[in-house]
């Protein structure tokens, strides 16, 4: 039987972000937590594969305690098995530090396919698929609009900006997913009866995974954040009153001021 | 060996059907900047399969040194071989800086390459500066959805890699005759890294462009008059290979397509270049694009709401500017 991970990341909706006025941090109290949209697509694809092959799906997710709720609802929606990945000591880790714990998550479980979202949309930085991918030695295929499994490959309609490729790719391998691929399935009452009461959130720790400390937490990340601020209030523009031929002067040397010509 | 050992900055040039990518053009220019401060020069990396005619325009724009790396099994973009080489050049070569631009296809590789070399990658910069006592990169990005910008730096390890935003660096040319060295990268069997098989590649037509994607966005309101006249905006958008959006008003009158509407009920968009025609700005349209880089409005009327978000505003009738507007634009586009 297919086995599938499905790596989901615990988000705050930031539709739903604002920013304090006076402090211009995040006010994150009272923010409703959800799946990361592209993780999500990557779960129901997940899904959609044990639908149509028959497949054991299990989802992994790092962070804070918290995020059990994000996996309880993977199970909820038909996910077999859950893992959520949690200490202290992963806390702090940029992309780098991150893909390398979930890396050593993933190398104790079976598996033949990883599915990731592309991005998350707090940092949005498309990093942790490939990175991921890198730390296990496999092929990744990026942008998925489409997976379908033939026997032991994998075909993936993989979108770029003004193309997309059919990808054929023997498993194991590891795809990134779109929010654009479909429309996740709700919870159903029963699968939140069983998230709950028939199924578990397996908690590995630091002491659970086979990785270097200094490839894990802060200590392990290589970037670091130097300061944060909030974007400056645009001032208000420039109004004018001119003449068709002067406008569009106007606008022409504008434009290349700020070199979009 | 230590940090300091690494020198020089290096450019990821995008090659698309042998074409370079413009935002290549950007970063090279910036690169140029940033090894100036840092009394170094800016290479530019180039992979595909017979590229090399792409060189001249490379060193116009400021490129020192071009590494070539030149295979068959490089003329499409795949990420593992290209991993490989951009790897291999780096660990030959040692730079201290390594820059993509921030596109499908840069957003693929660097990711691989920082896990691979062990170091780390800042996505998605927009503005990109020397500490001028470390020296260190400091890399500027937005996150959440653009609410915050946080500056990172990447201070023990090497090279210090960002993807950057297309059309955030501005492209300079060298004026008058402009050299670099080329050297040949030579690799063997790259094709043995060909891990997966692109079995067909599938073109889009440009007038689908999704107006999410649009680097620039040209969008017409009531004030347009009729639907007829929406083929300024497109022929506008045309020149800049952008596409057209509206405000609610027109979709609701039928004038266009429910997926072409930005707004609150429609869809936000965040494009280098805004460009609203004929629209007042209501509140639920203001919502949806206000964070568009750049915006341009024109609308006869001088109160309408839409010149409070507008960068530079026109007082004035879209409808006899655009085409002024559109042809002028194409003379300069046609020379470059």
């Amino acid at each position: 039987m297919l086995n599938i991970i499905v790596c989901i990341k615990q988000v705050p909706d930031t539709n739903e972000v604002k920013l304090d006025p006076v402090t211009g941090t995040l006010i994150r109290e009272g923010v409703p937590s959800i799946i990361n949209p592209d993780d999500k697509a990557g779960l129901e694809a997940a899904l959609n594969l044990k639908d149509k092959h028959g497949a054991k799906v299990t989802v992994i997710s790092m962070g804070p305690q918290q995020a059990d709720l994000a996996l309880r609802e993977a199970l909820a929606m038909g996910a077999d098995e859950a893992i959520l990945v949690t200490d202290r000591a992963f806390g702090g880790a940029d992309t780098w530090a991150t893909s390398s714990t979930l890396a050593a998550a993933i190398k104790k479980i079976d598996y033949d396919l990883i599915i990731t979202g592309r991005q998350a949309i707090d940092g949005d930085t498309a990093q942790v698929g490939p990175q991921i991918a890198e730390h296990l030695g496999l092929a990744n295929i990026s942008y998925a609009e489409d997976i379908q499994v033939e026997g032991d490959t994998v075909v993936v309609h993989r979108q770029y900006e003004d193309r997309y490729h059919i990808i054929k790719a023997k498993m194991p391998c590891l795809i990134t997913a779109l929010t654009e691929m479909n429309k996740p399935r709700y919870m159903t009452p029963g699968g939140i009866f069983d998230a709950y009461r028939e199924k578990k959130v397996t908690i590995w720790n630091r002491p659970d995974l086979d990785v270097l400390d200094s490839n894990i937490g802060l200590k392990g990340s290589p970037t670091r954040v130097f300061k944060s601020f909030t974007k400056a209030v645009k001032g208000k523009g420039t109004v004018v009153a001119l003449d068709t031929q002067e406008s569009v002067d106007f606008l022409i040397e504008k434009l290349q001021e700020k070199f979009i010509l | 060996m230590s940090i300091h050992d690494y020198k020089g900055v290096f450019v990821f040039v995008q090659q698309v059907d042998n074409k370079v990518t413009s935002v290549s053009y950007e970063l090279i220019s910036k690169g140029k900047e940033l090894a100036k401060e840092l009394n170094t020069e800016v290479t530019a990396v180039l992979l595909g399969h017979k590229v090399e005619a792409l060189c001249t325009k490379l060193a116009k724009y400021g490129a020192d040194k071009i590494v070539v790396v030149d295979d068959p099994a490089l003329e499409v973009y795949m990420t593992e071989p290209y991993t490989h080489a951009v790897s291999e050049v780096i660990k030959v070569h040692k730079p201290e800086i390594v820059l993509f631009g921030a596109t499908a296809i840069g957003r693929d590789l660097a990711p691989r390459v920082s896990a691979r070399l062990h170091t780390g990658l800042t996505a998605d910069c927009t503005k990109l500066e020397i500490d001028p006592e470390t020296k260190n990169l400091m890399m500027t990005r937005p996150a959440f959805g653009g609410n915050i910008m946080a500056t990172i730096l990447c201070p023990e390890h090497r090279p210090q890699m960002a993807t950057v935003r297309p059309g955030v660096m501005q492209r300079v040319e060298i004026e008058g005759d402009a050299k670099a060295d080329v050297e040949q990268f030579k690799l063997n069997d790259i094709a043995a890294h060909m891990n997966v098989e692109i079995a067909e590649i599938i073109k889009k037509t440009a007038g689908k462009m999704d107006i999410m994607d649009a680097k620039v966005l040209v969008s017409g309101g009531r004030g347009m008059g009729s639907p007829e006249n929406f083929k300024l905006l497109e022929d506008l958008a045309a020149a800049f290979g952008g596409t057209i959006s509206s405000s609610r008003a027109c979709v609701d009158a039928g004038w266009v397509e429910k997926d072409r509407q930005v707004g609150q009920t429609g869809k936000t968009v965040r494009p280098n270049l805004y460009i609203a025609c004929g629209i007042s700005g209501a509140i639920q349209h203001l919502a949806g694009m206000e964070e568009s880089e750049i915006i341009i409005a024109i609308n006869k009327d001088p109160g309408a709401p839409i010149f409070e978000v507008a960068d530079y505003g026109i007082v004035g009738d879209a409808t006899k500017i655009l085409p002024l507007l559109t042809e002028q634009i194409k003379k300069i586009l046609d020379n470059k």
